[in-house]
């Protein structure tokens, strides 16, 4: 596993790239851990509490552990008439969590999203921000079988 | 210079001048909750919206310039509307309990409130929880009365610097923290409440004042901090001829040290004045005790004392050691008598330390 | 008339967008050169001219913006806006896709206009492959040559619809939570780093080089004479063809759904369209007829916005979708202003209560007034917009309410 400091440090460069830090480290992490906002914090001068209010405004960014797999679900309108609400059943169903939980094997996190840019194909769903389309309750076991 | 009309009243004011300002000299009362002069702009608590004409959207006073020819209604039917419905949204995430809160009669929330007749909300339904426990001795943190006009924020950031605090999350799940939304005391926070001085309404009071008295049950006394030589002026809140708390001045003529700023020294120590532990008469040490003495007795003791030890070993055997606590002047004639009567240059202060 | 007219998409899959040299082959980076030749005040006044106006929603006359930009300033910055959160809405991706190098030439059109020579662009979290292919891109361009001395870094949002707002959008770029700042100043005075900033859609960069090459005029004489041009559109919800599409502006709306979209999906009847995105009003079948050019659709209540087209058959429950908008609203709003962070939280509720048939006409009323004040007294578009699918459902689809309503 890289270490948190030498990712902050390889942003270092970009002005105010406190962000491009953050999707770096969960890239490695999947969440923000506590000492890294506070290194990313010191490296990019700003104070731990502005950091803190940049990680918590940003939906894609947590400060909280979160599984290998990020399931986000799109419900935006175009997603809820195809037939969000369903598949959403489906997924909790298959995966025995709610959302905002993670399974106990600490592979999939199921998070809610909106709207993802790919609604020439609904329902869609993300998993580390791969979209996958035209999920429906039937292929779902699928799907999540491909993530090991 | 520029020309505006506002409310029907035509004046002129400097290029720059913001629209919240040109009101204010037309002698229009706008209600604000998010500004404050001494701090950055906001523009977010949208209390001060005012009607220009011509535009399709109300204006924020307090962040618009000025313009020439603008026509301004301050109080139109819409800037009502607008305002009551704010009201109404905050008091329907509001722990209204006015009866026991240190803000009653205090409070911008109730001052608009009672401006606008606001009774109630009708946007009241899920009651949104922010408050949490926070265990320092000085500051009562409870934001389920927080109507996030960020003041707090920006006073800690811009007239501390200590940053202890900010925005956390969004949307209406946005409420004050301090990082990973813990405690004040293990945050950079100095407790110097200066948060406290700014908030609008009761989310942030002292703990050291709790429950002994609201601003109308108390005298202001405007006096000089004790503390130290820096000599920041404030007010005692003084009930039934006991201090209970301590008001900042933020009138620059008034308190042009500190513009309102404290420490926590001044804004939350002055429970001193009553202590049991307070000296009240100077002590004289006999026989390894402490006992009571007259100033006089005590003064003479002590010059007694200097003359002898100058006598035999010469002023250098002497050395003023001089406190914060005293005024530039007291620290200056302190130096002045090791000086120039005793004749030594052993002189040092406290604050060098 | 139903055909495409393909500008900005002319080379669709038939270039990798990647690199730069094919581009050059279909004539690219010829809008650029010119440019670089004119005098700036001419260059801005031929942008002007052309009628070019912003496609992010706003709608706003792209050289007059330019023309804003102090010319005294040393620094300056051309941003991008690739943050996208329109739900329904992915042309900017398209338009990255099938002509990112488009993109990086208009980006370097606008540094020549106002003299700069750094370009950001903000892509929205959910795109990190587009993210990856810009870089590619722009890496292929300046090995090129071809972007001379203009540089454009590519920074990522996380996840916010509120930093497409311009200043919320800048505000990310510093590193800063996603707030939008109040205006003026506006950012062609103090935009990014408090410099002068032009900020403009991916959509309004793509279009400057044809413009430069073809001219002004041949550009004015597109679509619909206030809003000239091409609109890549990209059509969901009951449609038999769920895709983009481009057109030329004064295309109507009943063509977009019937004849590009090949009618409602299972040749049911159509209830409604929403353009524009989720903040855009509900149109019902009577104002069909309109042609989709900002002007337009300004004058049937309803917005252009950022092209999506949002076709609702028969049997959909309106106020079912108004709800499930209502909290995308609710879950965006930045929280900064009193009127969106409540309002959108109160707005949520009680269309969930309508929704769930427990509402009274009191519920109504009292959302409808505080749609009036979020419009009137929030301070963004987004707490302004948060109320118009709601405000426009009821006009329009007054039964739909009525049935639920006890
Ligand atoms: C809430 C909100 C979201 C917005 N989202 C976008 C967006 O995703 N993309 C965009 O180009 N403009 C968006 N805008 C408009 C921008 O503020 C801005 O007007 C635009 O980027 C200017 O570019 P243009 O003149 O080329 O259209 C949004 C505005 C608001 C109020
Ligand atoms: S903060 Fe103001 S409105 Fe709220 S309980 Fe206290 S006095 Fe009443
Ligand atoms: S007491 Fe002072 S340092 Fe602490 S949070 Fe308040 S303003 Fe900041
Ligand atoms: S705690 Fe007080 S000062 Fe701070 S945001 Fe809330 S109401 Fe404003
Ligand atoms: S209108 Fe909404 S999104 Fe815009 S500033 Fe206000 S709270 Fe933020
Ligand atoms: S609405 Fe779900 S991807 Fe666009
Ligand atoms: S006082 Fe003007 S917006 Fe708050």
């Amino acid at each position: 596993m890289a270490d948190y400091k030498d990712i902050i440090a390889s942003c270092k460069d970009q002005k105010g790239g406190i962000i491009e830090a953050f999707h770096a480290l969960q890239q490695e992490f999947n969440y923000i851990p506590r000492e890294a906002l506070t290194e990313a914090a010191r490296v990019f001068g700003i104070s731990e509490a502005q950091a803190y209010g940049v990680a918590t405004f940003y939906s894609y960014l947590s400060v909280e552990k979160r599984g290998k797999y990020i399931i986000r679900m799109c419900e935006s309108a175009p997603c809820h008439v195809a037939g969000a609400d369903e598949l959403l059943k489906a997924i909790e169903k298959e995966l025995s969590i709610k959302v905002g939980e993670t399974t106990s094997d600490g592979k999939f996190t199921l998070e809610l999203t909106e709207c993802v840019g790919q609604c020439q194909a609904t329902p869609v769903i993300t998993i580390n921000s791969e979209p996958l389309f035209n999920v429906t309750a039937e292929v779902l076991p699928q799907v999540l079988s491909a993530y090991k | 210079m520029i020309t505006l009309t506002i409310n029907g009243k035509e004046i002129q004011v400097p290029k720059g001048t913001m629209v919240l300002d040109a009101c204010q000299q037309a002698g229009a009362d706008i209600p604000t909750l998010c500004y404050d002069p001494d701090l950055r702009l906001a523009g977010s608590c949208r209390m001060c919206v005012v009607e220009a004409k011509g535009r399709p959207n109300l204006m924020a006073a307090c962040v618009s310039p000025a313009e020439n020819g603008m026509v301004i209604e301050t109080e139109s039917p819409d800037v009502v509307e607008s305002r009551k419905i704010i009201l109404e949204l905050l008091l329907a995430r509001h722990k209204l309990e006015c009866h026991t809160c240190e803000r009653d009669g205090s409070c911008k929330l109730q001052d608009y409130c009672y401006r606008y007749g606001v009774t109630d909300s009708r946007y009241l339904n899920e009651m949104p929880h922010f408050s949490k426990e926070d265990p320092n001795p000085f500051i009562k943190r409870d934001y389920d009365k927080c109507i996030m006009c960020t003041k707090c924020v920006r006073v800690c950031e811009e007239i501390t610097g200590a940053q202890a605090i900010n925005v956390e999350d969004r949307g209406h799940h946005a409420k004050i923290s301090t990082v990973f939304d813990g405690k004040l005391a293990d945050s950079t926070c100095v407790f110097c409440g200066q948060c406290v001085m700014v908030c609008p309404v009761g989310a942030l009071t002292s703990k050291v004042s709790a429950g002994k008295g609201r601003s109308y049950q108390t005298q202001s006394v405007l006096t000089t901090c004790t503390y130290c030589g820096t000599g920041c002026t404030f007010e005692l809140n003084v009930k039934d001829d006991h201090v209970v708390g301590v008001t900042s001045v933020r009138d620059s003529e008034l308190s042009p040290v500190n513009k309102g700023a404290l420490c926590v020294k001044g804004r939350f120590g002055w429970d001193f004045i009553e202590s049991e532990d307070r000296l009240t008469t100077p002590l004289i040490k006999e026989n390894g005790e402490l006992r009571p003495a007259s100033w006089d007795e005590a003064l003479d003791f002590a010059a007694n004392k200097i003359k002898e030890i100058k006598a035999k070993n010469g002023p250098d055997a002497l050395a003023l050691f001089s406190s914060a606590r005293a005024t530039n002047e007291e620290n200056y004639l302190a130096q002045k008598l090791f000086r120039a009567a005793i004749g030594t240059n052993n002189v040092d202060h406290c604050a060098r330390l | 008339m139903a055909e495409e007219m393909r500008v900005l998409l002319e080379y669709a899959d038939k270039i990798n967008p990647e690199i730069a040299d094919e581009y050059v082959k279909i004539g690219g980076y010829v809008g650029l050169e010119k440019a670089r030749k004119m005098d700036p005040n001419d260059l801005i006044q031929e942008v002007r001219s052309s009628g070019l106006r912003g496609r992010g929603g706003a709608g706003f006359n792209a050289g007059m913006k330019w023309s804003f930009v102090p010319k005294n300033a040393e620094i300056k910055y051309v941003v991008c806006n690739l943050d996208e959160g329109e739900p329904g809405t992915y042309k900017d991706r398209i338009i990255c896709e099938k002509n990112a190098q488009a993109l990086l030439e208009g980006m370097a059109i606008c540094g020549a206009a106002i003299d700069s020579n750094q370009g950001y662009i903000y892509c929205r979290g959910e795109y990190p492959f587009i993210v990856k292919l810009l870089k590619n891109a722009i890496k292929s361009a300046k090995e090129l040559g071809a972007l001379g001395d203009f540089n454009i870094e590519v920074r990522m949002g996380a996840g916010a619809y509120v930093c497409g707002e311009e200043t919320a959008l800048i505000e990310s770029i510093e590193g800063h939570r996603g707030e939008p700042r109040f205006k003026p100043p506006f950012p062609g005075v103090a935009g990014l780093w408090g410099v002068p900033t032009v900020v403009n859609n991916v959509e309004t960069f793509a279009c400057l080089p044809s413009i430069l090459t073809n001219g002004a005029a041949w550009f004015a004489g597109i679509g619909a004479a206030k809003y000239p041009g091409t609109k890549v559109l990209t059509l969901t919800g009951d449609t038999n063809n769920p895709t983009y599409f481009e057109v030329p502006t004064d295309y109507i709306l009943r063509d977009v759904i019937y004849k590009l979209g090949g009618g409602v999906k299972g040749g049911k009847k159509l209830k409604a369209v929403q353009v524009g995105g989720t903040s855009g009003a509900f149109i019902p079948e009577s104002n069909l007829d309109t042609p989709i050019d900002f002007d337009s659709m300004g004058a049937i209540g309803a917005a252009l916005g950022s092209g999506a087209v949002f076709v609702m058959d028969e049997t959909r429950d309106i106020v079912d979708i108004v709800s499930r908008i209502s909290k995308f609203f609710e879950h965006e709003s930045c929280g900064k202003c009193n009127p969106c962070r409540e309002g959108t939280f109160r707005c949520r509720e009680i269309m969930e209560k309508i929704n769930s048939g427990k509402a009274t006409q009191k519920d109504i009323d009292n959302i409808l007034l505080l749609s009036r004040v979020m419009k009137k007294a929030a301070l963004c578009g987004l707490g302004q917009a948060a109320p118009i699918p709601i405000e426009s459902t009821i006009k329009h689809f007054a039964d739909e309410y009525a049935r639920k309503i006890v």
